[in-house]
């Protein structure tokens, strides 16, 4: 490189940086699937939203633990078992920044945003849901934000009601004011919706939701790869998201809850661990987070998961945020300009999401061409089929972007759903 | 694009635009639901059994191109058959679309443009979802099929 080129910014020295400090082609090296081919063509992998791909740092990260430092945690007196111990809670620890909770004992780890959810559902919710009493979600919830909750409601007699949302697939706050009421006992919705992208305001609905004395559950699947989330600053009360959208690997997730909340909820699950004495009289419960981490956990996973977080905040989530928006927004135009083309969800806030409608095609079909072309999108109803019956229809294909997305793949895209339209002419 | 070509043959996107029997059919006397929860495809599919043969068939829903075609080719196919003749036909059928004809499949005709098919494994059930609906109506099952 000449010293001319040293002296250009570098986001002016090629086309392909763009925003400050994002090389895409940089972060693109360090998924190694990214290099792979599939149907003889360069992988186009725009299905982020059902899991990511993950970066070396975090496959080294997970290798290392199995090929050096395995051992089981919490229990031995041996070398690796207190290192294994060490790393599995140092990666709570980059949990815990990185959702800027107060203590890391408010960090319990899951399978995933699924299990989280359940997890609350069946020790908050069963404690506080009685009779008669309500659940309010939204009508752009995942399948795993209505299930728990619908499960609760049928043991316990209680009621899941429903904000509904617009056209554009934004959430109606006037309605939601209007269904908050002395039974409602909790508050569980999505911050990014997976089938439309739609960036719902959590702050203000949380803020709303306290004013009646009311806790708020965060599913925040969806938005940990895209924006940057601060649970003190929104004040949520449970927060929770699955490591393999974020980067690391399936199988670990997080539940974040506000420790007075913790404390006081039953465990989840009975076991090793969970338990800081054992009687056949009387059991006597670990403190958090262990309180809910019964068995030996996924060690591998949460080392991995704390390898993603590092490899994200290494990039800086604001520059992520910032360079997806711009990916995102590119996309938008460039489907919609696309004859024949209906985008399903289109709040005037999104990450991540396109989905949409190609005349009468089925969603599959698109899928199927797609495919032979190289690209990975989703087809079907996306786990959200109350959604789909909002917007009265089956299925969208949708398209989905993580950080290391180009304009380039978008542009591969659309030649892609030019290619279907000519399967269908 | 050669093995697309296979799949969306002219012939199957012609019936997905314009599917045969695509209708109710008042002297119905079975009836099925065949549904595939993975991707929405959903058909109603009504029978006028005569003594032991199809003597008219119907269908009506959404689903995918193939799904649709399939079903519409099927009840072109299967008009004026026995039951017995109809489940064989199906054999064959589905031995076609999973890559496992073995050259005895003279019988099918037309249903033979699905060979494509067998190069798109996601895309079988898509292709027999009318099929296993008739065998439900022909059983009178009340339960909906579902391909999962």
């Amino acid at each position: 490189m000449t010293a001319v080129a040293n002296r250009i910014p570098r986001e002016l020295r090629s086309p392909r940086v763009r925003g400050a400090g994002f090389d895409v082609e940089k972060v693109r090296h360090d998924f190694p699937i990214l290099r792979e081919k599939v149907r003889g063509r360069t992988l186009v992998y725009l299905d982020n939203a059902a899991t990511s791909q993950k970066p070396q740092v975090v496959i080294d990260a997970i290798s290392r633990h199995y090929e050096r430092g395995n051992a089981n945690i919490h229990r031995g007196v041996h070398f690796l078992s207190e290192h294994a111990t060490e790393e599995h809670e140092a990666a709570r620890g980059t949990v815990q920044s990185f959702l800027n909770a107060e203590e890391a004992s408010e960090i319990i780890f899951v399978r995933g945003a699924t299990e989280a959810i359940n997890l609350v559902a069946q020790t908050y919710g069963r404690t506080q849901v009685g009779p008669g009493d309500e659940v309010l979600i939204t009508a752009m919830e995942h399948h795993s934000n209505i299930v728990p909750w619908q499960i609760l409601c049928e043991q316990k007699g209680g009621r899941l009601r429903v904000v509904p949302i617009n056209e554009s697939g934004e959430l109606l706050l006037e309605e939601f004011q209007k269904l908050l009421n002395t039974r409602t006992k909790i508050v569980a919705v999505t911050q990014v919706s997976n089938a439309l992208g739609t960036i719902n305001p959590v702050r203000r609905i949380i803020e709303m939701a306290h004013r009646e004395n009311i806790p708020v559950l965060v599913d925040g699947a969806q938005a940990v790869p895209h924006l940057k989330v601060d649970v003190q600053a929104l004040d949520c009360d449970f927060y929770v998201f699955s490591g393999h959208k974020l980067y690391g690997p399936t199988g670990i997730g997080v539940l974040y809850g506000k420790s007075a909340l913790l404390d006081a909820m039953p465990p989840y699950q009975g076991g090793g661990d969970m338990i800081s004495s054992v009687t056949f009289e009387k059991t006597i419960y670990n403190k958090l987070p262990y309180k809910f981490e019964a068995g030996t956990p996924h060690v591998a996973g949460a080392i991995g998961l704390g390898a993603a977080i590092d490899y994200v905040n290494g990039l800086g989530m604001d520059n992520v945020a910032a360079y997806e928006h711009e990916v995102l927004t590119y996309a938008t135009e460039a489907v919609a300009a696309i004859p024949g083309i209906r985008l399903i969800g289109t709040a005037r806030e999104k990450a991540g999401v396109l989905s949409f409608l190609l005349g009468s095609i089925h969603p599959h079909d698109i899928g199927t061409i797609l495919d032979q072309e190289g690209i990975a999108i989703r087809a079907g109803h996306h786990c959200a089929q109350p959604i789909m019956q909002r917007f009265g229809i089956a299925a969208t294909a949708r398209a989905s972007f993580g950080l290391y997305n180009t304009k380039e793949e978008v542009d591969a895209l659309v030649e892609g759903i030019q290619k279907v339209r000519e399967v269908f002419a | 694009m050669s093995d697309l070509r296979e799949l969306y043959q002219d012939v199957i996107l012609e019936h997905s635009k314009a599917p045969r029997n695509y209708r109710q059919l008042a002297t119905a006397n079975h009836k099925a639901e065949g549904y595939n929860p993975l991707c929405g495809d959903h058909f109603t599919l009504y029978l006028d059994l005569k003594g032991d043969s199809i003597h008219d068939i119907s269908f009506q829903g959404s689903g995918c191109a193939i799904s649709k075609a399939s079903a519409s080719m099927m009840t072109q196919s299967v008009k004026g058959k026995t039951r017995e003749e109809a489940g064989k036909l199906f054999e064959q059928f589905h031995k076609l679309v999973t890559g496992q004809a073995n050259g005895n499949q003279a019988d099918l005709g037309k249903l033979a443009v699905f060979s494509g098919v067998s190069q798109f494994p996601v895309r079988v059930k898509c292709a027999t979802l009318a099929w296993h609906t008739l065998q439900a109506a022909m059983e009178g099952k009340q339960e909906p099929v579902s391909t999962e």
